[in-house]
């Protein structure tokens, strides 16, 4: 048997929770990177289910959007990943909460 | 006729840019100052002789041109050349010129001279536009000019207080005079709407007008105001013997020959405004002034102050001629006397030269021998003057007057009057030339006189010459200058001497003439033999009556006492009144701005810039504060954001509930 649509969006809530403590509680950069991807990735699940269980499922509409949605966060990802390596470079730890130069 | 007349405006100008070029010269360029003022007079003088020309074969010409418009009024102005303005013209070019010439002696040693020259340009281009004015209002400019200039050069050596006295003296009485004569000249411009003489028929003095102008005769006696300060009539001739302040070619051109005819002149020019009532003052004023003037001369020492009351006694006798005789009459004496006056003037200043600056007659005497010339000439000055017979012509123009007086329709106490005063005229002549040509020198300084270059003499010669023929043009029997003035021609008749009218009345003239003559003669003549310091012989015998003529009857201690004392009281109180009054109320209200503006710079400085001081300290706290939230913790920020989405999805959900 197919799950329903709820059980694909508690799922999908479960896995943005997940990633949102990660993001706000981990001091490591990798890891708070990691958090967001989870968020990301839940949010995917969504447009797929939707998608999936909406009125027009033959368009393939979803799909694709996913696919960018994939592929722009595989761009954000090596940003973010780069961008922490050179903080990393520079101030020698990786710490979140070290990195506050921009306070006012 | 027609090309004179466009080339009539020429004649004032060239003196005048004379005047302007002389007053912008430096003042080492003595001779170019007095070359350009004599050349200017000179083409004056022959302008005016080819005017004159014109005017013995036609009648009048004029030229008149808009000046400018104000509302639908325009004002026009213009020159007019009739016999009456021609023959002044002329006899104001000459004497000027010749003045001018004798000048060049008079003032040689003067630093001044360039300014003299200037100020004398000046006079000349007045007087000569006066002379050719055939509009009321610029004639009056020119009225003013004239007295500019005699003011001007009456304190010309205004380092002596009485010379600057003098100049002001002289400025502010014919002011008087002349109010009256700008009230009568607005008076007239209401009645007739125009300042013009003569305008085809349109002009103020002519009939057309004068038929719808009920001719006032209080328009009339008001431009006599400015006749009578002009022309030191009495109450008004006290400016005159102190204007001989000046030097004495000023005194001689300005106040006897010309200016003070100005007044005269007037008259004469708007006679057909005069209407007989106003004629009747015009001969009561001058008769009185005759005598008055006269009786006044006797009793002075100063040779050019006899001279100045001469002057005004003479002034008088024009004005007698005017209202009892007509035009002709006075201008006539006016003619006369100009040549005579200026060369007795001329006369005068050269006794003061020769005497080195000594001008009391009582410290003169015997000079004949060593002036001969000047005593020549002033013989011929006096004589005339004092009207002696047949050939001098001092007798023709006044016996003229007297003529004219014994048949006046008014009363004939004038009459009488001027025969009195030519008896006085030739007791003070005969007393002067006793006391200053004949008898012993009475000082060093007579003793060592000399006798002045032939810039000054030939002058006077010229001078005496005309003293003597001018007469013949107006004598009874070839009354040629009337005829000339009247427009109609005259014919040579012997016997009009002889007729009935005349000759008692010119009879009469000639023995209180010799008497005056004779008694003065006899009184001074034994007078001049003794020392100086000796009193008058009329002193002698009057004593209370000379001292009073020798105050001038106190005239100048009455206007003293009285209308000077008035004024100063009067300027005293307008001077408190503009020292505590407006004074206070300046202070007053300078204070109240100087209170207001430290008002204002204490609510500046603790209200606004103490309330913009507590803004800009709360602005940068309150940034401060706000600061604080940015502390640059990304985590920091993802939680706001997180506490906020989880806000907004309650609100959500709550709302939609």
């Amino acid at each position: 048997m197919t799950p329903s649509l709820n059980q694909y969006l508690v799922l999908s809530a479960l896995l943005f929770g997940i990633g949102l403590a990660g993001a706000l509680a981990r001091r490591n950069a990798v890891l708070v990177l990691i958090g967001l991807e989870l968020m990301l990735n839940a949010a995917n699940l969504n447009f797929i289910a939707f998608w999936r269980f909406g009125p027009h499922p033959e368009k393939l509409m979803g799909l694709m959007f996913v696919l960018f949605s994939i592929a722009i966060a595989a761009g954000e990802a090596a940003l973010g990943l780069a961008l922490v390596i050179a903080i990393y470079r520079h101030r020698r730890t990786a710490q979140v909460d070290r990195f506050d130069s921009l306070k006012g | 006729m027609e090309s004179i007349i466009q080339y009539l405006w020429l004649i004032p100008t060239a003196p005048l840019l004379a005047a302007g070029a002389g007053a912008l010269l430096p003042r080492r360029r003595r001779r170019l100052s007095a070359g350009l003022a004599i050349g200017a007079i000179s083409i004056s003088f022959l302008l005016s002789c080819a005017a004159f020309w014109a005017t013995l074969h036609s009648g009048r010409a004029t030229s008149n041109f808009r000046w400018f418009d104000f509302g639908t009024t325009s004002v026009q102005m213009g020159w007019v050349l009739d016999p009456l303005g021609a023959i002044m013209a002329v006899m104001v070019a000459l004497v000027s010129l010749l003045i001018f010439i004798y000048s060049l002696g008079y003032m040689a040693k003067d630093e001044n001279f360039t300014r003299f020259f200037c100020f004398l340009a000046l006079f000349a281009a007045a007087m000569l536009g006066l002379v050719i004015a055939n509009s009321l209002l610029l004639f009056f400019m020119c009225w003013e000019l004239v007295g500019l200039a005699s003011y001007l050069l009456i304190g010309f050596w205004f380092q002596k207080p009485s010379a600057a006295a003098a100049a002001k003296k002289a400025f502010i009485v014919t002011r008087i005079g002349d109010l009256g004569f700008l009230v009568g000249m607005l008076w007239l411009y209401a009645k007739a709407g125009t300042h013009l003489f003569y305008d085809h028929g349109q002009g103020c003095l002519e009939p057309a007008a004068a038929g719808g102008l009920v001719a006032s005769t209080a328009i009339a006696l008001l431009i006599f105001c400015g006749a009578v300060g002009k022309s030191g009539q009495i109450p008004l001739h006290v400016w005159l013997p102190d204007a001989m302040e000046g030097p004495t070619p000023v005194s001689a051109l300005i106040h006897a020959a010309t200016m003070v005819a100005a007044g005269v002149f007037l008259i004469a020019r708007v006679y057909p405004l005069m209407t007989p009532g106003a004629l009747q003052v015009v001969t009561w004023v001058g008769a009185l002034t005759a005598v008055f003037a006269a009786s006044i001369a006797v009793a002075q020492s100063d040779i050019k102050r006899i001279l100045a009351y001469s002057t005004v006694s003479q002034l008088g006798y024009m004005m007698m001629g005017l209202g009892a005789g007509g035009v002709a009459v006075g201008m006539f004496h006016l003619t006369t006397h100009a040549f005579f006056k200026a060369l007795l003037f001329l006369g005068a200043g050269s006794v003061i030269h020769g005497c080195h600056e000594e001008q009391d007659i009582r410290k003169m005497g015997g000079l004949r021998l060593r002036l001969p010339v000047t005593f020549a000439t002033y013989a011929v000055g006096m004589m005339a003057l004092s009207g002696v017979p047949l050939f001098f012509s001092g007798f023709w123009s006044k016996d003229a007057i007297l003529d004219a007086l014994h048949h006046w329709r008014g009363s004939q106490v004038p009459f009488y009057l001027g025969l009195l005063g030519a008896f006085l005229t030739a007791f003070y002549m005969t007393r002067q030339v006793c006391r200053v040509f004949l008898g012993k020198p009475m000082t060093v300084e007579a003793e060592h006189a000399h006798e002045s270059p032939p810039v000054m003499t030939v002058p006077l010669l010229i001078l005496a010459a005309l003293a003597v023929m001018v007469g013949f043009f107006g004598t009874p029997a070839w009354p040629w200058f009337q005829a000339y003035l009247d427009g109609g021609s005259a014919g040579f008749d012997l016997s009009k001497l002889m007729n009935e009218h005349q000759l008692p009345v010119m009879l009469l003239s000639t023995a209180l003439v010799a008497a005056g003559i004779v008694w003065s003669g006899w009184i001074y003549g034994r007078a001049s033999a003794r020392p100086a310091r000796e009193a008058d012989p009329l002193e002698v015998a009057q004593p209370a009556l000379f001292a009073c003529v020798q105050k001038k009857f106190y005239v100048d201690e009455f206007y003293d006492a009285t209308v000077v004392r008035l004024t100063t009281a009067f300027a005293r109180f307008c001077d408190w009144l503009d020292r505590v009054v407006l004074g206070g109320l300046v202070r007053a209200v300078c204070w109240l701005a100087l209170a207001l503006a430290r008002l204002d710079r204490n609510v500046d400085k603790s209200v606004v810039n103490e309330g913009f001081d507590i803004g800009t300290e709360a602005v940068r706290g309150a940034g401060q504060w706000v600061s604080r939230l940015q502390n640059g913790q990304v985590q920091r920020y993802l939680r706001v954001i997180g506490l906020a989405f989880c806000g907004l999805l309650i609100l959500l959900l709550w709302g939609c509930a």
